[in-house]
């Protein structure tokens, strides 16, 4: 579904990822781990097309996608539910939603809407609160909301537990793993090592904007260089 | 009382147009950030293209369409020619882009048209009205209606509508508006141009009583950014407040104390602000969590 090759990206005249390549098929939850600034989130803010890329490929669906415009990538089916939520902090919870749901053109909403109420009993009781206003576990099942309302056939999470209780660290890990169970495709982003791999099939491992290992979950899991740098056994 | 009455409500005309003016600085920043000085320029050109196309024969109507559709094109040609390729710069130089574009506007509508001041044929003629002694022109009421009916449709587009809707999730976070499929291209150049359509029909609404002339727009822009500082920069409600409160001050004080203070006002205003209040009455409430 995604598979990206010899991609080279940077801020200014810093390079932030250094020839990576990395594939992601349909169905596959697949873990990208890393520590602080390795280049995780610049991978995926490349990927949704809010950072530029200055060499290599990004094939969705066997079509070249790294020169598109961000809102166009969207429409093909790509939706990121970006580190920091970044939701509408004025606009009430169901607005959020709506606008999710931007590309579809959808006249009626309201059984999508219904499907996420569902899904995050919590955000109908506030259906009209402002987003900014809500708490932080709660915005982030918010972001993944609004990200699921373009339905979208590759989801690209961005550390969604970063700053939760670790109650509500268990409550989004059990949302990815339903979302697995659905079918849903998905690249996440996790520093959690330990909690992204025991829902992913596959993984990597980005060093300084390197993609040092890549292999199953299962090989990651028992791979000393990942166990001594991300599980700290 | 009735010399009160009397210039709270040349007062209030006056402040509609720059409670427009600051709506449309706010539209403009909210969506882009940036603190557009050519927004009495759009005053200026709904008033005197309506001016010349009426002097070229045009029925009235259509010479005010025709005004608001050429306005709004040079909105969105200051966006999509000044603005956009400056994405990235930073607000000092943000600023000076559209000071440029203002003096070029002026320098334009100087050589179009020309250096005289224009007026226009009020729209219920200029019998003034009596009310409570004081002299009411009509012309005031339909400015003021005018403005209401511009600011009630605006709400309803931005509240009502999904497009008006994005165009807030713009104004909020342009990266996530980017991140669910906005266009934020198209976004941010409506808001361009709905701003210069605003101030273009405040421009033609306004000309029977104050005149145009190719000139106005810089101390119109003063004063919109004043009221918009006023109310509280960034908020639609506080724009509309400010233009309407400091039309008010400059009508008090040109009327109890000195005409000559006039102008004044607004600049005493923006430090009055500055010092005792900088968000201004209805400064952007914060209410993100984070």
């Amino acid at each position: 579904m995604l598979r990206i090759e010899n991609l080279h990206s940077g801020y200014g005249r810093i390079e932030a990822l250094h020839d990576v390549s990395l594939d992601v098929s349909a169905g596959e939850v697949v873990a990208l781990l890393g520590a602080n600034g390795a280049g995780k989130t610049t991978l995926l803010r490349a990927i949704s097309g809010v950072q530029p890329v200055t060499s290599g490929q990004i094939r969705f669906e066997d079509r070249r996608i790294e020169r598109m415009p961000a809102h166009r990538r969207v429409l093909l089916g790509i939706a990121q539910v970006p580190e920091g939520r970044q939701l509408f902090a004025p606009l009430s919870v169901e607005d959020n939603l709506k606008l999710g749901a931007w590309t579809r053109r959808a006249s009626d909403l309201t059984a999508d809407i219904a499907g996420i109420f569902a899904m995050f009993p919590i955000l109908s009781e506030m259906r009209h609160t402002a987003a900014g206003a809500l708490s932080g576990g709660q915005q982030q099942m918010l972001a993944i909301g609004r990200a699921l309302m373009s339905k979208p056939k590759l989801v690209l999470l961005d550390e969604p537990s970063m700053g939760l209780a670790p109650i509500l660290v268990d409550q989004i890990f059990n949302i990815v793993a339903q979302l697995k169970r659905s079918g849903q495709t998905i690249l996440l982003v996790e520093q959690n090592a330990r909690a992204a791999l025991a829902i992913a099939d596959r993984g990597y491992v980005i060093e300084t904007g390197r993609i040092t290992v890549g292999g199953d979950a299962a090989t990651l899991l028992a791979d000393p260089r990942v166990q001594s740098g991300y599980l700290g056994v | 009382m009735a010399e009160l009455l009397q210039f709270a409500f040349s007062g209030l005309t006056v402040g509609a147009v720059y409670a427009l003016v600051a709506l449309g600085f706010t539209l403009i920043y909210n969506a882009s950030d940036v603190i557009n000085f050519a927004q009495g320029e759009f005053v200026m050109l709904g008033g005197l293209v309506t001016v010349f196309l009426l002097a070229a024969g045009l029925p009235l109507p259509v010479a005010a369409l025709l005004a608001v559709v050429a306005s709004t094109l040079v909105g969105l040609a200051l966006y999509r020619f000044a603005i956009e390729p400056a994405r990235g710069a930073n607000a000092v130089t943000l600023i000076m882009i559209t000071i440029g574009a203002s003096i070029f506007l002026r320098g334009a509508a100087q050589v179009i048209f020309d250096k005289r001041y224009h007026s226009l044929p009020p729209l219920f003629g200029d019998t003034p009205i009596r009310f409570g002694g004081a002299a009411i022109l009509p012309q005031s009421l339909v400015v003021l209606a005018g403005a209401l009916v511009i600011v009630v449709l605006l709400w309803a587009f931005v509240d009502r509508t999904l497009f008006g809707k994005a165009v807030l999730a713009t104004a909020a976070n342009k990266l996530a508006a980017r991140l669910v499929g906005i266009d934020t291209r198209l976004t941010v150049g409506f808001s361009f141009a709905i701003s210069a359509a605003i101030g273009a029909i405040a421009g033609i609404l306004v000309t029977p009583i104050t005149l145009t002339s190719y000139n106005i727009g810089t101390l119109l822009a003063l004063k919109g950014f004043a009221a918009a500082m006023l109310g509280g920069i960034g908020s639609a409600v506080g724009a509309v407040l400010g233009g309407l409160l400091l039309g008010l001050l400059e009508a008090l004080s040109a009327g109890y104390l000195s005409s000559e203070f006039k102008d004044a006002v607004a600049f005493i205003v923006i430090l009055a602000v500055l010092f005792v209040r900088p968000q201004g009455l209805l400064g952007r409430a914060r209410v993100e969590r984070v």
